[in-house]
């Protein structure tokens, strides 16, 4: 039998790093058979793929994996993953090295967003008395022009409703107009819900910057406010 | 919560999930007779976060659902591939704020062909940041299709959809159901 080839100088440290942290995400497992990059629509940018990166990861090219902005065009979908023989976990590969990003060094737009998120709740950092009152506003407005949901009532953290509802903090700001109808059809279904006004954005940029701190802090303040104060035995993610 | 192990007793559902039960046992009365005749073609955009990433095709099979019995089972076309394989849109990840836009768009012309392919003139897509996503490559790439949240076309069958609430519909579509002054006939 072939000897193994003998490498003088060989250091996957970053490797190492993350194979400890995922001890499932088995690496070594690469055929290169290139399955993963042949559906990825994010082949190619910034000259990479995913079988490329992986290689990188496995030929200790740490730098130089930590330079790539490609990081930040994969988005984590799992498409490679799902389709990969080994099974082998690139996008937790694609989160870890985002994570290894010094924290003022990730994009400007999701860091801001997860920032806004830890300090109001919401990426697009609307306070909680603006939310409530855009929220009884329109359902108002609704009241009043549409004759068939004269009895319309929208409730903020109301103790015991059975759903609590997430929200995309986009509408309140920006399209106000598009929370009527999900409104409207949980009145015509009579559904007992209300929105939490803790933690409320249903989005998670702290997730997407890999922010481990900042992604626990809203999940357990989130889960502490809807069992604790308002002890709600549905969770809705609205999207 | 299950990554961080934190402890909960209550159940965490999507939308989409309780719109398909509530058809199904009749509490949410909807049918599609508004484009017998109008034939208007529909297709969806399936978020991959419920879809591929929860390891099954329970919810996306509900989101077919609930728009087949909206819009008509024939006037339904699927993207292909679609459920746990479709192509991301390319606007997750938070790529929408990430500043690579030349990438973002370039990694979006997959699904915008695949739009394009099914010659549906509206993608119903249940996910915020694939909603933005697909909308601006219709711009980018100069699509004629439209994007529509699911509540919109759900409201738009139930003839519950208000004259304020119709952004995201095209001209075809418009004032369908509102009657001379606005109200919903």
């Amino acid at each position: 039998m072939a000897e193994a080839i003998k490498l003088k100088e060989f250091a996957c440290d970053f490797k190492d790093e993350v194979a400890n942290r995922i001890p499932e995400a088995n690496f070594d497992l690469c055929l290169t058979c290139g399955t993963c990059t042949g559906g990825c629509p994010a082949s190619e940018q910034y000259d990479m793929d995913p079988r490329k990166f992986l290689r990188m990861l496995l030929l200790g090219m740490d730098d130089e994996i930590r330079k790539n902005p490609w990081t930040w065009v994969c988005t984590m979908c799992g498409r490679c993953m799902s389709a990969c023989p080994m099974k082998i976990n690139i996008p937790k590969f694609v989160y870890n090295v985002r994570a290894s990003w010094d924290r003022d060094k990730r994009p400007k737009g999701i860091r801001g967003s997860c920032d806004q998120h830890i300090k109001s709740g919401n990426a697009m950092g609307v306070p909680k008395e603006d939310f409530v009152f855009t929220i009884e506003d329109v359902a108002r407005e609704i009241r009043e022009t549409q004759p068939e949901f004269s009895d319309l009532e929208i409730t903020a953290d109301r103790v015991g409703a059975y759903m609590a509802l997430n929200q995309n903090s986009r509408e309140p700001v920006t399209e106000p107009d598009e929370l009527g109808p999900l409104w409207k059809i949980l009145h015509k279904v009579k559904a007992d819900w209300t929105h939490p006004t803790v933690m409320w954005g249903g989005e998670n940029y702290c997730m997407f910057l890999a922010d481990e701190e900042g992604w626990r802090y809203i999940m357990e303040e989130f889960v502490y406010h809807i069992e604790q104060n308002l002890k709600c035995k549905v969770v809705v993610n609205t999207e | 919560m299950k990554k961080y192990k934190i402890p909960h007793t209550f159940e965490f559902k999507s939308i989409i999930e309780l719109y398909a039960q509530w058809i199904k046992d009749g509490t949410l009365k909807v049918n599609s007779d508004w484009n017998k005749d109008l034939k208007i073609k529909f297709t969806v955009q399936d978020p991959c976060n419920i879809g591929r990433k929860i390891g099954t095709n329970k919810i996306v099979d509900d989101l077919r659902f609930v728009v087949k019995a909206v819009v008509g089972e024939e006037n339904f076309i699927d993207m292909v591939p679609n459920r746990s394989n479709n192509f991301c849109c390319g606007g997750g990840g938070g790529a929408l704020q990430g500043g690579h836009t030349e990438q973002r768009r370039a990694y979006g012309k997959v699904k915008f062909d695949q739009i394009i392919e099914t010659g549906a003139k509206y993608v119903i897509t249940p996910c915020h940041n694939c909603h933005a996503q697909i909308e601006d490559m219709c711009h980018h790439y100069g699509g004629d299709y439209h994007t529509l949240h699911l509540w919109t076309v759900i409201c738009l069958a139930m003839g519950i959809l208000g004259e304020n609430e119709r952004t995201y519909l095209g001209p075809d579509l418009a004032e369908f159901g509102l009657d001379i002054e606005g109200g919903i006939q």
